[in-house]
């Protein structure tokens, strides 16, 4: 299974998602053609209120430790419950662009 | 505009290679850290510098902190591998930026942000600012 499909399938078990959103930005960077390092989650949970953001992330973190251990470079977290989600009409924030991080660091 | 201003000290050179990530988790390292988190109350870690960022989100988090207006630390963590390698597991987060206040982990890039919007960093940065200002002239009288 890819990257991708095994973050989807962690996120639907764990978070019972009311919407979920996992976006393959990889393209975007300064990565080989299909990789899978940079990733983009939107997830509206229930599970999540009255949680604070750095709460829910970490929820989040640590469902994926494995693959931010060993694939995931960057993963951009949007985390929700339904009421902000519904307050947001279903506009998530976008990802920056690269600025050549790997690049720099592989050098 | 207040630009962050470089943490010298303990700082590892460009040189240093970063192969040596695996083993670079010390003792040592791990009181370099708690140092830097203890004597700076607003700082971040994160890839570049304010000026330069090497990476869009330590970009934007670097950005709203400056919106601020208040002077804070910064750490290179390109430049610091050994820092790279041990700040996750002693933060329980695993990725670059990291905003620290007062000794407590706000947060990474979204986090940061989605702060900034709502209206919550900015008091948040001028309370740890105006406490640490405070705490400096009680410590010089």
């Amino acid at each position: 299974m890819n990257i991708q499909s095994t973050i989807e399938k962690k996120l639907l078990e764990h978070f019972q998602p009311a919407y979920l959103e996992v976006v393959n930005e990889s393209g975007q960077h300064n990565v080989p053609m299909g990789a899978e390092t940079h990733f983009k989650v939107v997830l509206v949970s229930p599970s999540f209120k009255g949680e604070r953001l750095i709460n829910r992330h970490r929820a989040v973190n640590a469902i994926l430790r494995d693959e931010l251990a060993n694939h995931i470079h960057a993963l951009a977290l949007h985390t929700y419950t339904d009421s902000e989600w519904e307050g947001l009409y279903g506009c998530s924030p976008n990802s920056p662009a690269c600025l050549g991080g790997m690049k720099r660091q592989a050098s | 505009m207040h630009w962050g201003r470089p943490l010298k000290k303990g700082t590892i050179g460009p040189t240093f290679r970063l192969t040596v990530q695996q083993e670079a988790f010390t003792v040592e390292t791990l009181d370099k850290i708690k140092q830097q988190i203890a004597e700076n109350p607003i700082l971040i870690y994160m890839k570049g510098s304010p000026k330069l960022p090497s990476c869009g989100f330590s970009a934007q988090a670097s950005q709203a902190l400056m919106a601020c207006g208040e002077q804070f630390a910064y750490v290179d963590i390109l430049q610091n591998p050994d820092i790279r390698a041990t700040l996750p597991g002693f933060a329980n987060w695993p990725t670059f930026p990291q905003l620290w206040v007062e000794g407590e982990l706000v947060g990474g890039c979204d986090i940061v942000l989605e702060m900034f919007q709502q209206g919550e960093l900015q008091p948040l940065i001028k309370e740890a600012a105006a406490r640490a200002k405070a705490a400096k002239g009680e410590a010089s009288e």
